[in-house]
């Protein structure tokens, strides 16, 4: 049975400063749980990027660095080198590591860095106000796209697919959703594992609401979240792109 | 370690395992990429040393930030448009105090220019990035100092907790001198940053109001910055007694002004030099001294007048003429330097 709230989190911060209903807390949550679970508070860094995730720099009770935007990943690879018995986590949005911080992204999975990169897709920049993300979904209206995302822009950029296209063999590569928690952490905890156990790169894409954003109530964010997990299918993923649902 | 015959970037690689630097992540640019491989062999040979080829200078700088909060004493190096992206992760470590020490050997620019020789890189690396320059800048002059500096800035930076630049170029990255090598004190040491315990260390980069800002941690970095800045400045005076002019040159313009300074005064001329060995913080308090005594001042530098800048702002008060010699990403020779100083009545 679960506590209410995970061991590993700062009581003292709490409530935080996520809008209401946003699924960075959910997210948080989960791999608070999932810290607990593995007992790794004491080893774990936690590397955020500017974005929602920066609201998380003092989430937990765990040492933790503030980067700038797209920069979380070069910064925990860093320290990884330096540290090697220490379990690294980089958090980030979408556009932290889809757009300015993807060539990081990119290169820490084709080096097998051995950090745990955990990236929260929304599908828009939503602490600026909710602009067009590289996982805007076609036709989908924000912003800076109020005629509708053209799909001349690109069609959604699927991570995932991305990284198992260069990741090593025992790197370990999926998708999650905030409409499944207890999955979410099961991932979670795998990714945190393989980077123990393996020495090498992990990566969590999860799909996440954004009320505020998305200018929704609770039930048509999770409504939406279905459509949005018609598109990008939640999932493992092994090198090459072979689904192992 | 004795004499040597050793090219600037060699020298600079000696200095940092001098310095006690641990790891470096870089990304090959020229002129500084003899630094990335010579630092590659030098962990060839000692399996302490540790290194990554970055995928870009901005992750370079910010794994380099990573590796020293996590203890160790990283360093990067870079040149032109790599020290532009580097002023991403500088800018983190000169809010958060990091210790970032990096390595610039300065190429004619802007965009990709030349890759040979400039002074250019003077105002991007003192006050570049979105804060208000709170970096040290060495600038050295000779392939020695190349070796000398690098290893000092480690201890700079550490023990002030400031980022701190080693300026060089490109001709003092690849020529080689027979220099001597001695040793330095010990290095300050490192330790992480962050304390590993339930009670954590939270490095917050980001703040919700100007005045939480200002006053939790801009006013202290800046008065942090104040205290230290006395100690830090160092600059150099050649052959300035009786002076009745005075060149100010940094880097290796200044070393073929010390050469112009001793054929002038064979001539009688009473000229000297001041050398800012740091160009931030700037020992105006010995230039002023020199200044008010000289009836004409000369700024010779390789850049549009990007010394002259912080001369005359560190000079307010002293009306003393002063006659900018600027050949933008173009050196001097010695011989020159005398025609135009000769020549600019």
């Amino acid at each position: 049975m679960d506590k209410i709230i995970p061991a590993s989190w700062r009581t003292q911060t709490k409530p935080d400063f996520f809008c209401p209903g946003c699924g960075h807390g959910i997210i948080l949550k989960q791999l608070g749980y999932a810290i607990d679970d593995l007992k790794i508070q004491e080893k774990t860094t936690f590397g955020i990027d500017i974005g929602c995730s920066l609201l998380a720099w003092d989430f937990f009770n765990i040492d933790t660095i503030q980067t700038h935007h797209g920069r979380t990943t070069p910064v925990m690879v860093g320290y990884k080198m330096s540290k090697p018995k220490r379990v690294a986590l980089a958090y980030m949005g979408d556009g932290g590591g889809y757009a300015i911080g993807l060539q990081s992204l990119i290169y820490a999975c084709f080096r097998n860095d051995p950090i745990t990169v955990i990236l929260v897709n929304n599908g828009n920049y939503a602490m600026t106000g909710g602009q067009m993300a590289p996982t805007t979904l076609p036709g989908e209206v924000t912003p800076t796209t109020p005629d509708g995302n053209p799909t001349g822009f690109g069609e959604g950029f699927k991570g995932p697919e991305l990284l198992s296209t260069l990741c090593a063999k025992n790197a370990y590569i999926a998708r999650a959703t905030v409409s499944k928690p207890l999955l979410l952490r099961s991932v979670l905890k795998k990714a945190i594992k393989n980077q123990i156990d393996n020495n090498s790169f992990s990566f969590v894409e999860i799909l996440s609401i954004c009320p505020t954003n998305w200018k929704l109530g609770a039930k048509q964010c999770f409504s939406k979240l279905a459509d949005v997990e018609e598109f990008y299918v939640p999932s493992e993923f092994s090198k090459k792109e072979q689904n192992v649902k | 370690m004795g004499i040597k015959f050793l090219t600037g970037s060699e020298a600079a690689v000696l200095g940092a395992t001098e310095g006690g630097a641990e790891t470096m992540f870089g990304y090959p640019i020229t002129p500084s990429t003899e630094i990335l491989q010579g630092w590659i062999e030098a962990c060839e040979k000692d399996k302490k040393l540790k290194f990554l080829q970055t995928e870009d200078e901005t992750a370079a700088g910010f794994a380099t930030i990573g590796a020293i909060l996590a203890g160790k004493k990283a360093f990067t190096a870079t040149a032109g448009p790599g020290n532009i992206l580097m002023q991403d992760p500088l800018s983190m470590a000169e809010n958060l105090r990091i210790p970032l020490v990096c390595i610039v050997m300065q190429r004619g620019g802007p965009s990709t220019g030349t890759v040979n020789f400039s002074q250019q890189e003077v105002t991007l690396s003192a006050f570049g990035g979105n804060g208000d320059g709170l970096r040290v800048v060495y600038s050295a002059s000779t392939v020695l100092e190349m070796y000398k500096y690098t290893a000092k800035s480690f201890s700079t930076a550490w023990k002030y907790r400031f980022p701190t630049f080693v300026l060089g170029d490109g001709h003092l990255s690849k020529m080689s001198a027979k220099v001597n090598i001695s040793p330095l004190l010990h290095p300050i040491p490192s330790a992480a940053l962050l304390k590993e315990k339930i009670s954590p260390t939270f490095l917050r980069n980001c703040f919700s109001s100007e005045e939480s800002f200002y006053n939790d941690r801009l006013k202290k970095n800046i008065e942090a910055w104040n205290f230290a800045k006395n100690s830090i400045v160092e600059s150099e005076q050649y052959k300035v007694s009786g002076i009745k002019s005075l060149i100010i040159a940094h880097g290796s313009v200044a070393d073929a002004v010390k050469d112009a300074v001793d054929t002038m005064r064979k001539n009688g001329i009473k000229i000297g030099l001041f050398r800012p060995i740091t160009l931030n913080p700037f020992d105006s308090t010995k230039l002023k001294t020199l200044a008010s005594k000289v009836s004409r001042i000369y700024i010779v530098e390789s850049s549009l007048n990007q010394l002259s800048r912080i001369v005359k702002y560190e000079l307010s008060g002293i009306k003393t003429p002063v006659i900018e010699i600027a050949k933008p990403a173009v050196s001097f020779t010695s011989d020159e330097i005398v025609r135009l100083i000769k020549n600019s009545k």
